[in-house]
């Protein structure tokens, strides 16, 4: 009791005393998760910034500089069509197959083995891309030579398999590699949204009589709708900015052309800089960064209409 | 369960038993489909036996009379719908079987061309005044380590950090918004962009043409800490609202309820979600070839000059060429390095998922 009386503090002090030295602990800890939450923001227009920094001085560049072409927009268009082109055959492959795994996993098989199935795309996630590329430039083009020989001789027609087939890296085998890289990240995100259909709907189909197949089609695929669109934006993203698959599996000579299966085959952005990047200087440092630049805008724009989709989905749901 | 009634349930008495509509239709045996299967490929193993046809002709062939029979069949006996379904069924496995030919093809050939590489001499010696064969891939392993472990130093403190303010000081304000939306964007950065960043950025303080390891860990940063952040976020979101609240009741100061309440029991969710960002990292070469360059001895100093890393190392000789003889080293040592970076990024991964399920009980789930 006396010692509560001398002491000069009343019992509401070490509460005050907790909570004020607590509120100083606050203040710091929250000071550095938001410090954290700023240096990405940093980042991230540090990555525009220095990008359009060390772009600048490519605009003026012509001939020698911009390796032969007569401006930067001249040189750049060909090998955005080959990024464009190469992403594009990609998803052609991957979106389908991605949606028949994300099914495999959301719905058809059972709940344990799922489980490893997912798993196993993931490890699909997990090869590096220079092994990839390594494998497509060693062993993949063996394989699908004969098959482009076989497109050639009987759908030479079109103008996709002219030809001449004398090389299994084309822009084709790099579309392949490239949609097996897409294909993990759009199945995770399909998968998602498979699992997140309501349980009533399904049920409700199934108690109607529907097969499996038609609860999928009536149940399962309008809700996901918005959300595959998405997942197909955002593999889209990840394809169109790859680059050492392309760069190690395409055999570029930097060309305009939809022949699919000849050995001229038109470059993308991104490995165009790796593989010119080592005897590069002065200003044609500064156009490639400068083609580093569109590919950061379109991948950002096909990124943000990907989010955007999905978030709209989510929304509406 | 998948019976369907056919027709109307009969109400008239009258109905005379002679025309009685069975209530189900006749199903196919369970084992129809293992017998379709055994028989389609049977069927298609005659021919290709016979021609020799390589395995991947028969599989196909052999597929494509499975996809024809086992439908037809279903339609004859158990109608159309049903044959559509089992059609569906064999489609959606079959893009299973095709997803995961890559994966099988890849592991294969890189452990039959990468293994004849592997010996003592190839993990403990560098590529120093070695032009053909023998050397080894030392300075690479060791750069890609040093490169990785400062990219994790600088990545997973700053990724938590942020998931925290995300989730537990954010609360959806408009530095949130904007900062979701910023991590949304950096996870969509190509790797050779985070390059052409760090690229840029020494440009600006070394002069023209840097080539510096520290560089590269900065690059993979960027890559590395959307996803950190990611995984974190989700994973405290995960954690139950009780416990803040317990503790906060308590009287225990908000950051030493994310200290010691919150984190702890996230833990095994984002140790596995940082370690699954290291391995994916790990293997990145893009950037790595724009700002850390090629060396062929061993650099330790991440500030001074270029360093050799395993994606970059695999990139370099395989695209190499030069003379004709060495050749089959070159491309025998990518091999071999993509062996070595295989496993290091597959324990990573097994990694993350032992540390994710020896810590999951502590969610409470």
């Amino acid at each position: 009791m006396s010692t509560i009386q001398a002491d000069p503090a009343p019992p509401s002090d070490p509460l005050q005393e907790e909570g004020s030295t607590g509120r100083a602990g606050d203040s710091i800890f929250r000071g550095l998760a938001t410090g954290a939450g700023m240096i990405i923001m940093l980042a991230l227009a540090g990555v525009a910034i220095f990008l359009v920094l060390q772009s600048i001085p490519a605009l003026g560049a012509s001939g020698e500089q911009a390796y032969g072409a007569d401006n930067i927009v001249v040189y750049i268009w060909p090998l955005l069509f080959g990024t464009v082109l190469a992403a594009v055959i990609a998803l052609v492959i991957a979106a389908p197959l991605s949606i028949g795994v994300a099914l495999v996993i959301s719905h058809y098989a059972p709940r344990r083995i799922a489980r490893l199935l997912g798993y196993l795309i993931d490890l699909l996630a997990a090869v590096p891309s220079v092994v990839y590329g390594l494998w497509g430039r060693e062993t993949l083009q063996g394989w699908v030579f004969p098959i482009y020989d076989w497109l050639h001789d009987n759908l030479g027609f079109l103008p996709f398999f002219e030809g001449p087939v004398t090389t299994g890296r084309t822009i084709l085998t790099a579309g392949v590699v490239l949609a097996v890289m897409a294909l993990p990240i759009i199945t995770a995100l399909c998968r998602e949204v498979f699992l997140q259909t309501p349980v009533m709907h399904q049920e409700a189909a199934l108690a109607l009589g529907a097969t499996r197949w038609e609860m999928i089609r009536m149940a399962v695929f309008p809700y996901a709708r918005s959300g595959i669109t998405s997942a197909v934006m955002l593999g889209l993203g990840r394809a169109l900015g790859e680059t050492m698959a392309v760069a190690l599996v395409l055999s570029a000579s930097g060309i305009v052309t939809f022949n699919l299966i000849s050995s001229q085959n038109p470059s993308t952005i991104a490995a165009n800089i790796a593989l010119n990047y080592a005897n590069a200087s002065g200003t044609k440092v500064n156009v490639l960064i400068a083609g580093g630049l569109v590919l950061f805008l379109v991948t950002f724009a096909v990124n943000f209409l990907g989010r955007y989709l999905a978030a709209r989905g989510r929304a509406k749901a | 369960m998948t019976d369907t009634l056919h027709e109307p349930f009969h109400t008239d008495p009258s109905t005379d038993l002679s025309t009685h509509v069975p209530l189900t239709k006749p199903q196919l045996p369970s084992i129809a489909t293992t017998l379709a299967a055994a028989v389609s490929w049977g069927l298609a193993g005659l021919p290709a036996l016979l021609l020799s046809w390589p395995i991947a002709g028969w599989v196909v062939v052999g597929w494509i009379l499975f996809v024809l029979a086992l439908p037809t069949w279903s339609g004859l006996i158990e109608g159309g719908r049903k044959a559509v379904d089992r059609l569906v069924t064999i489609l959606v496995w079959s893009t299973f079987a095709l997803a995961m030919l890559p994966l099988v093809a890849v592991i294969y050939t890189v452990v039959e061309r990468g293994a004849g590489a592997l010996s003592v001499e190839f993990f403990t010696a560098s590529q120093q005044g070695v032009l053909g064969e023998g050397g080894g891939i030392y300075h690479a392993i060791m750069g890609t380590l040093i490169i990785t472990v400062i990219a994790s130093v600088i990545s997973i403190p700053i990724g938590i950090m942020a998931a925290v303010y995300l989730v537990e000081y954010g609360k959806n304000n408009r530095l949130s918004r904007t900062l979701t939306f910023l991590v949304d964007v950096m996870t969509g950065i190509p790797s050779i962009v985070a390059g052409l960043f760090a690229l840029a950025l020494f440009t600006l303080l070394l002069g023209p043409l840097p080539r510096i390891a520290i560089g590269g860990s900065i690059a993979l940063s960027v890559l590395m800490i959307p996803i950190v952040v990611r995984s974190t976020e989700e994973m405290l979101k995960l954690v139950p609202e009780e416990l803040r609240e317990g503790a906060l009741a308590l009287g225990v100061p908000k950051w030493r309820t994310i200290t010691k309440v919150v984190l702890p029991t996230a833990l095994g969710g984002i140790v596995t979600g940082a370690t699954l960002a290291v391995a994916r990292v790990a293997g990145e070469t893009a950037p790595l070839l724009l700002i850390a360059g090629t060396l062929r001895g061993t650099n330790f100093n991440p500030f001074d000059g270029a360093m050799q890393t395993l994606p970059v190392l695999i990139f370099g000789e395989a695209t190499r060429g030069g003379l004709a003889e060495y050749v089959p080293f070159q491309i025998e040592r990518a091999w071999g390095a993509a062996l070595v970076l295989i496993m290091i990024v597959m324990l990573l991964n097994l990694l993350a998922r032992v540390v994710g399920s020896l810590f999951s009980p502590k969610t409470g789930r």
